[in-house]
């Protein structure tokens, strides 16, 4: 009995050392997987947006996507909620990324329109999905205008007016 | 220590010592295979020296891959291609061992299928190839990464979004397995890991695993025919080796596999020397570009069939997305096959073509899978899109209709 009790202690000591050393070896694990502090740290992009053309689309790179700023003519209307006022124009400001499965939609001027080459999805001058498989408008990143500038990955008033409103 | 006599032979002297008599009569001259099957019996063995073959090409140009952004474009495409002396061979054996070992596991797959090869005491050797299945294809995705073209990227990048779509931690799901917010270096780096360590030594023990499976239920053979492989063996051993259903697997049954694996070989250095630009997409001879998606995506020919599944719901049913709708199918698509021995509620083992119903079964999905990779690989626009859409249904509800028709056929057939 004495024995009996002895080795079941020993079995369950055991158990609770391997039990403890599993669970932390799989938090070590999943946290080596993490991105990296560098990588998540690494997010601001300042663009200067009083030189662009009208109805032509600027690219730039936040965080290794591409975000769309878009820069309305009189003859477009802006959309409530979906553009921001920057100086005296309209703009849309978008992560240029189908919500589909995240391809590049390229932009027809003419048909103030974007057009997902990979599923044939559409979308608005403003990003909302007319046609095809997205399930959702373009998603809108976190932006702050700072004068003539916008200030992507950072949260400011108008962003913040936008997505209460969304 | 056991007392050793001084051996005879150097036979003996490894007998003692590891039991290799023993050894090779359990793993080789005393492994009983049916006398009554065909060529598509060798399939398994194909498999086995193309997965060798492509080991071995992988080793080579491991010797000169570099898996950085920056350096893996050109270390597979001038290094590799243009300096090693015979690199571009080991690469093309890579690739198209790759293309066509998919192809003979839908071969071999699909001949379980149509002889009943997955029921009836068999299910684990299933299961276990179903499990090699989905090592193979994840071997496959990571390893198209690692030549870092554009076709690499954006596969990479459309498959890990796929992830996006599981409910509450899909976003933050999506940038672990990248370890980025987008398809980065630290993707390419564990995708290297992934392709050239972790999943082959699974592969290898899934093999392992898969060949153990099958020596209680033994192989299955063109009748579906059950009898005594014990019984079957003694006479074959007493010297009645006409009159017993069974074979030895080494050597009879091997050098009939032999003999396939040798016309295939013929084939398959075809390819290679010849024939190769199936396998390497002409896209991926573009360096990777995050900010340019290449006007058409698609993936490798063995998964257009899934891939179709996928982007087969194009609108929205019942208030659900068509983007979650095809993420549903695309998830059903590739787990439904392991439910395959429960799905089939009919006892009979037997060759499709000799069962009633389960017949008509097995070619609408054959007919059904070749419609998927087809339109798989075609924009979809228009009237594709339909397509589309209705051989993705008729896949699902193939499935879903499977334990209905094959209860019928049991009752048909009285249990036999």
């Amino acid at each position: 009995m004495t024995n009996e009790s002895r080795r079941g202690f020993i079995g369950k000591a055991f158990g609770a050392v391997a039990g403890v050393g599993a669970v932390a070896s799989l938090v070590a694990m999943k946290k080596t997987w993490d991105p990296l502090p560098s990588v998540m740290s690494a997010g601001f992009t300042t663009v200067d947006v009083s030189a662009l053309a009208e109805n032509k689309l600027e690219v730039v790179v936040w965080r290794g996507k591409p975000v769309f700023i878009l820069k309305y003519s009189a003859d477009m209307a802006p959309t409530d909620g979906r553009n921001v006022k920057v100086g005296d124009h309209y703009f849309s400001v978008m992560i240029g990324l189908c919500t589909h499965l995240g391809c590049i939609p390229a932009y027809l001027p003419d048909a103030h329109q974007f057009k997902c080459a990979c599923h044939g999805g559409e979308f608005t001058a403003d990003g909302v999905n007319t046609f095809g498989p997205p399930p959702r408008p373009l998603d809108i990143p976190p932006f702050k205008v700072d004068g003539v500038t916008l200030v992507l990955g950072e949260e400011g008033e108008e962003y913040k007016a936008m997505t209460a409103k969304a | 220590m056991a007392e050793f006599k001084k051996a005879d032979s150097m036979l003996e002297w490894f007998d003692q010592r590891l039991g290799v008599v023993n050894f090779v009569k359990v793993m080789m001259t005393e492994y009983w295979i049916p006398k009554n099957i065909n060529f598509l019996w060798a399939m398994g063995v194909v498999i086995t020296v193309l997965f060798t073959l492509l080991l071995v090409s992988g080793i080579f140009l491991l010797m000169y891959y570099k898996p950085d952004v920056n350096m893996a474009f050109d270390s597979v495409n001038f290094t590799i291609m243009q300096d090693v002396a015979y690199g571009w061979l080991f690469r093309h054996i890579h690739a198209v061992g790759a293309s066509v070992v998919f192809l003979v596991i839908y071969i071999h797959m699909f001949t379980g299928i149509y002889y009943g090869s997955y029921k009836k005491g068999r299910e684990m050797i299933w299961i276990s190839g179903m499990l090699l299945f989905v090592l193979f294809s994840a071997e496959g995705f990571s390893g198209y990464m690692l030549p870092w073209g554009q076709m690499s990227y954006w596969a990479a990048y459309v498959i890990t979004e796929i992830f996006g779509g599981i409910p509450l931690i899909g976003d933050e799901l999506v940038v672990w397995i990248r370890g980025n917010f987008y398809v980065s270096d630290a993707t390419l780096t564990r995708f290297f890991m992934l392709h050239v360590l972790l999943i082959p030594l699974a592969i290898l023990g899934a093999i392992v695993f898969h060949f153990y499976a099958l020596r209680f239920p033994h192989v299955n053979n063109e009748e579906g025919e059950f009898f005594d492989f014990d019984e079957e063996a003694e006479k074959y051993k007493a010297g009645d080796k006409k009159g017993s259903k069974v074979i030895p697997f080494w050597p009879v049954f091997l050098s009939k596999d032999f003999m396939v694996v040798g016309f295939f070989m013929i084939f398959f250095f075809y390819l290679t020397f010849y024939h190769y630009g199936f396998a390497m997409d002409a896209i991926n001879f573009d360096k990777a570009d995050g900010l340019k998606t290449p006007a058409h995506i698609y993936p490798e020919w063995y998964f257009l069939w899934s891939y179709e599944v996928l982007r087969g719901f194009f609108f929205d049913i019942a208030g659900i997305s068509g983007k979650d709708l095809g993420l549903i199918a695309f998830g059903i698509a590739n787990a439904i096959f392991f439910l395959l021995p429960w799905l089939d509620r009919s006892p009979m083992v037997k060759p499709a073509n000799q069962r009633p119903y389960f017949k008509y079964w097995f070619w609408i999905l054959m007919a059904d899978l070749i419609v998927l990779t087809i339109y798989g690989k075609l924009p979809p626009t228009g009237v594709n899109a339909w397509v589309g859409f209705a051989s993705s249904m008729t896949f699902l509800v193939l499935f879903a209709v499977l334990p209905f028709i094959t209860k019928l056929e049991a009752k048909k057939v009285g249990g036999k």
